[in-house]
């Protein structure tokens, strides 16, 4: 049996759908009530759960689940001790420093963001001095209110930034999902994880826009 | 900063309950004697060291290390490993020892650890350091030693996976040309990251050939260990000498009987510029975590002075603890019960049982007292009161 930690939100939905191209039966039930956190397919030996995206590294490294999808923007910021496997290539966006159109380097440059890591890796790589403010969500609204004259977070089609009168200023890197297994899984049921890498990358491989 | 609580320790550290301290004791007693079956001697280094000297020459990054300073203003580290303070030892103390030196520990390492969840900054190690021979033979020896340790702690499914840092940096050096680019390659597979690898790889201007070969010998999971495929895309001399080493290697460990515990993995690098050779980490399939790692390092001890060859592993013993089945049955242990006038008596009882090899408790009988809770926790009981006699 494989036990896979799947993200709830954004990503659930596509993940799903590149497992049922890879001929994966998966119950209208999962798919439709998010209640549902678990979920079992005896006939293909896999287990599902459903958790909070940035928990899922580290269900993963503890090897309660053996394989995990994740985004990339929550590798980078959880530093977790797993086998980064494959780019699913799905949920595509970028992770972008974001201010208002006519930013300015302030005298006291305040940054808020879900990705505290990875905002002080990135502006201590640029030689800038910034103070990072961690937000657990809307942190479009920190420039608005006055606590931060830049965000950092993930832009997918740039929608909510414009809503919100902000403009992408720096792309820190692009993110897509990827698929993640455990130190000790990777080892001890390679051949099922095999299986499954392979028949996942095949799909990739017929979808992927090139 | 909240004000302490009282029964608060600082993060990382563990407190170890009778029951967890007894399962250790047990678990290190077999490790233990088997070091000692195949001749190495325990040795046991300072807590404290010099982090000019050892904490300098450790596998362990610096801003993974405890520090604080001694009154001459020397920085200190909490010893990061036990491989460095022996490799101290094998240039001072052991200086005229012959070689060979077989040397084994059991003690706690120190590591600050950034994120908190599940990761101790005491832990607690029992391994083996094989000093002074660079044979084929001195590998094969320490990975069948690994393989003993795990089987005497009852690990009942386990497997070692092998690589070869050497061979590794050589099919990357054949290929790439930059010294950075070879670096950054290094770090993906460090971090085990192969959507990395595969990126960077994508990225550096080598042939399409090139690329495919390593991702071919790093990235794919083989099921047997794809020795054919590099000797036909290979003629650096520093990749054939890793293939003749771990062709011999595994032959020793054929006769050694343990090859259905193995498996060739060339992505493994451990940490980077540290190991010279056969590099091996080991794993259970109930636990999510590596029980040991280890492996050559040849350039280690020249950093004292004394430029040996060197190998060996450690255990990694809180989690070969949580791995390992062995049951610790409570000691039989007698409470003995005396009225105040027969305490002299009761000592004597008590003091000859022990001699016999009894655990013995001496308890003060009490009127007020529930017998039922007391006798309880006891497996027998012995009564030396008036009534008795």
């Amino acid at each position: 049996m494989l036990t896979f930690a799947m993200p709830k939100g954004r990503i659930f939905k596509e993940a799903l759908l590149l497992l049922e191209k890879a001929g994966f039966e998966i119950p209208d039930e999962f798919v439709k009530s998010s209640r549902k956190l678990t979920i079992a397919l005896p006939e293909a030996g896999l287990s599902f759960f459903l958790a909070k995206p940035t928990d899922v590294p580290t269900y993963v490294e503890y090897g309660v689940a053996d394989l995990g999808i994740v985004g990339k923007d929550v590798l980078l910021e959880e530093e977790r001790d797993v086998y980064e496997l494959l780019d699913l290539k799905i949920s595509p966006c970028r992770l972008s420093v974001a201010g208002k159109p006519d930013w300015k380097p302030p005298l006291y440059p305040r940054v808020a963001t879900k990705y505290p890591q990875i905002a002080e890796r990135y502006f201590k790589e640029k030689g800038q001095q910034v103070e990072v403010i961690f937000l657990n969500g809307s942190v479009e609204l920190a420039p608005i209110v006055g606590l931060a004259d830049r965000i950092v977070d993930i832009i997918s089609t740039g929608q909510t930034l414009k809503e919100n009168g902000l403009v992408e200023l720096e792309e820190i890197t692009t993110i897509t999902s990827r698929l993640i297994a455990n130190r000790a899984s990777y080892r001890m049921k390679s051949k099922r994880i095999m299986s499954l890498y392979e028949r996942l990358s095949e799909v990739i491989q017929e979808g992927a826009p090139t | 900063m909240t004000k302490l609580r009282s029964f608060e320790k600082p993060t990382g550290f563990q407190d170890l309950p009778p029951q967890l301290t007894r399962k250790r004791r047990k678990i290190e007693e077999q490790i233990r004697q088997t070091f000692e079956r195949w001749g190495y001697e325990e040795v046991v280094t300072p807590t404290l060291e010099f982090y000019d000297t050892v904490g300098k020459a450790s596998a362990i990054p610096e801003q993974k290390m405890f520090k604080c300073m001694d009154h001459q203003g020397n920085t200190l580290v909490l010893r990061p490993d036990q491989t460095a303070p022996i490799a101290r030892m094998m240039a001072s103390v052991l200086k005229n020892e012959p070689l060979p030196q077989r040397l084994s520990y059991h003690g706690s390492v120190f590591r600050a650890q950034e994120n908190e969840a599940g990761r101790n900054a005491e832990f607690y190690q029992s391994g083996v350091e094989l000093i002074g021979q660079s044979s084929t033979e001195a590998d094969a020896e320490v990975i069948a030693l690994a393989v003993e340790a795990l089987k005497s702690s009852r690990i009942e499914s386990f497997q070692l996976a092998i690589g070869h840092v050497a061979l590794l940096d050589g099919l990357i050096r054949e290929r790439v040309e930059k010294e950075e680019d070879i670096l950054r390659l290094k770090e993906c597979l460090g971090q085990r990251n192969m959507v990395g690898f595969r990126h960077e790889l994508r990225q550096l201007p080598i042939s399409e050939k090139a690329k495919q070969e390593l991702e071919t010998i790093f990235c794919l999971r083989h099921e047997q260990a794809p020795l054919v495929q590099i000797s036909q895309m290979t003629s650096s001399s520093q990749v054939l000498t890793a293939m003749d080493q771990i062709i011999e290697t595994w032959n020793h460990l054929q006769a050694y009987g343990i090859t259905s515990h193995l498996v060739l993995d060339f992505s493994l690098i451990g940490s980077i510029d540290y190991y010279t050779g056969v590099y091996f980490e080991g794993y259970s399939s109930n636990l999510g975590f590596s029980l040991l790692s280890g492996g050559r390092y040849d350039h280690l001890l020249a950093s004292f002075g004394r430029p040996l060859p060197a190998t060996g592993f450690a255990l990694y013993m809180h989690r070969v603890m949580e791995a390992s089945d062995l049951q610790v049955d409570q000691p039989q242990s007698v409470v003995l019960c005396y009225t105040p006038e027969k305490h002299e008596q009761a000592i004597k009882k008590a003091m000859m049982l022990r001699k016999q090899g009894q655990a013995v408790v001496l308890h003060r009988l009490d009127d007020s007292e529930d017998m039922g809770e007391l006798t309880a926790c006891f497996d027998q009981v012995i009564w030396c009161t008036d009534e008795e006699e």
